[in-house]
């Protein structure tokens, strides 16, 4: 295997394993920071460089800093966390095993396609021009649906901070 | 076998444009005084050197050689990675800049720029949209209600100027159809052609961009997040020693670097008027070699964007001694109610005067 390869699963596990195991909402918020990179290098390594570089603007660089900002406001710390009792603890611990049961069940069979087909993998497959051609020709729709949707979503917004006629400059 | 991929001339490409962020953001600290104390009809720096010329070297001095500080209750570990992170992101971007066009010594031709990747202009965005964790991460480490709020100013700032950031850049996009900067340089001046520069097609857009730029660096009048008549001294008020100067440093290597990129994405990048034709005429008049004149094209090129960027570096400081600053809610409704719509309203434009074949 690609020694990068090892170097960002490695990276990976260990920090998506932090983001759970953090005592500091903070800190769990930074790991997942890290756990985006690492998969943005994985990204990189199969030659996907668009998604990698979408993935570190839109999740590292808008979601996650929103996820700190909120954090930052609610000043969670030792004292005022919630102690949840024991019984939503035992129900959460079997649900989780429950689906981490089936989920390996279900996969447990499952063949890898494209490698034990034999079919060769097209490098070029993640370029941003590939995958230009593939939304505009074969989803289009889904795609224009999608950019409507958005452009809703942010008018949205920019009402909702608009200032109504009369109101205060607070 | 693992093969290093960028060694011999492309790495001294890179390490000299490492070091020449580093030595212009020195000077724009010099830079800074000098065209404030022009600006207030003061001396300004004078002592150190000739006018003043050491001034760097001495605050450079007095910062590493000053207490270092931490707050009471401080989250150390991240107190420490802010003022990191913020060098680091502000030192990214630099990479994909092309700086120049091919030098060739025989056999041997390199670019003047760190990596030529096609995704040039989404690495820009996101390496800027990665910058605000130093300034979070910095001002909720020290454990400081002011420091907290220049943190989340600085946070809801940069993510509302992003997106009409963003949507300036999809303009240039449109015309340009790649998202390598190199291939957007190139594009600007065609041999032979009346090419036009992109600020010319694209003016509505460059301004939204300058806009936004002064807010994604945090410079006056958008810099809310360091407002010292509201917040002490902002998401770096219990910083100390060479910390803080990470901080300010960090802030101009940003200035540096966003210059660097409304050069190349408006004003031609490398390209000069004329260049076609000087070269040829050292080719047929002069008889020079081909290789060589493109050279010396190549290195007037780069001297060329170097002047761009410092325009744009005064520019920035012309305006911080000029204007004043804004209040944060006339902030916030700049960027969502006026530069939002403007750059939606400047991608239909673009779109419209591409379908009618205008641009």
């Amino acid at each position: 295997m690609h020694p990068l390869f090892l170097f960002l699963s490695f990276v990976a596990l260990l920090s998506a394993l932090g983001v759970v195991f953090a005592k500091n909402p903070v800190h769990s918020v930074l790991f997942l920071i890290l756990t985006f990179f690492s998969l943005s290098g994985h990204y990189l390594l199969l030659n996907a460089q668009f998604l990698a570089a979408v993935n570190i603007i839109v999740y590292a660089g808008a979601i996650m800093v929103l996820f700190l900002f909120v954090i930052m406001f609610l000043n969670l710390n030792v004292d005022t966390e919630p102690h949840k009792p024991a019984l939503a603890k035992i129900a959460a611990a079997v649900a989780g095993g429950s689906l981490l049961l089936i989920l390996v069940a279900a996969l447990k069979d499952v063949l890898p396609t494209g490698v034990a087909t034999g079919t060769a993998f097209n490098s070029q497959i993640g370029m941003v021009d590939q995958l230009g051609l593939k939304l505009y020709t074969d989803f289009l729709l889904p795609f224009e649906l999608a950019s409507v949707l958005f452009l809703i979503a942010m008018v949205g917004a920019v009402m909702l901070g608009k200032r109504e006629t009369g109101e205060r400059n607070f | 076998m693992l093969e290093l991929p960028a060694l011999g001339w492309q790495s001294i490409v890179i390490f000299v444009v490492f070091a020449l962020s580093l030595l212009i953001a020195t000077y724009c600290t010099y830079a800074e005084r000098v065209i404030a104390a022009f600006l207030q009809d003061r001396v300004g720096p004078d002592r150190a050197g000739p006018f003043g010329l050491l001034q760097p070297l001495a605050d450079a001095v007095k910062m590493f050689t000053k207490e270092e500080f931490f707050p009471g209750g401080a989250n150390k570990a991240l107190f420490v990675v802010g003022p990191c992170l913020a060098m680091i992101t502000a030192l990214m971007s630099s990479a994909v800049i092309p700086f120049g066009n091919t030098m060739s010594f025989g056999n041997n031709a390199f670019f003047l720029q760190g990596i030529e990747v096609n995704i040039g202009m989404l690495w820009i965005f996101g390496v800027v949209s990665l910058g605000v964790y130093g300034v979070m991460i910095g001002g909720w480490a020290s454990n400081n209600k002011f420091s907290l709020l220049g943190a989340v100013r600085a946070a809801s700032q940069n993510i509302s100027y992003e997106l009409a950031m963003g949507m300036s850049l999809i303009a240039v996009l449109m015309i340009s159809g790649t998202l390598s900067l190199r291939e957007i340089t190139l594009q600007q001046s065609v041999a032979g052609e009346w090419q036009m520069w992109n600020i010319v097609k694209q003016p509505i857009g460059f301004i939204i961009f300058l806009v936004c730029a002064f807010a994604e660096t945090n410079r006056t009048p958008f810099d809310l997040p360091e407002c010292e008549t509201e917040l002490v001294g902002g998401y770096h008020t219990e910083y100390s020693s060479m910390k803080l100067g990470l901080y300010l440093f960090s802030e101009y290597v940003n200035i540096f670097v966003v210059s660097a990129v409304m050069s190349v994405l408006y004003f031609g990048g490398f390209n000069f008027p004329f260049q076609y034709e000087l070269r040829d005429w050292f080719v047929n008049s002069q008889g020079w070699e081909l290789d060589s004149a493109q050279n010396l094209i190549t290195i007037l090129g780069t001297v060329g964007l170097f002047l761009k960027i410092f325009a744009f570096i005064f520019f920035f400081m012309w305006v911080r001694w000029t204007l004043p600053r804004f209040r944060y809610d006339q902030l916030m409704r700049l960027g969502w109610t006026i530069l939002i719509p403007l750059a939606v309203f400047n991608i239909v434009l673009t779109g419209g005067l591409i379908l009618f074949g205008v641009i």
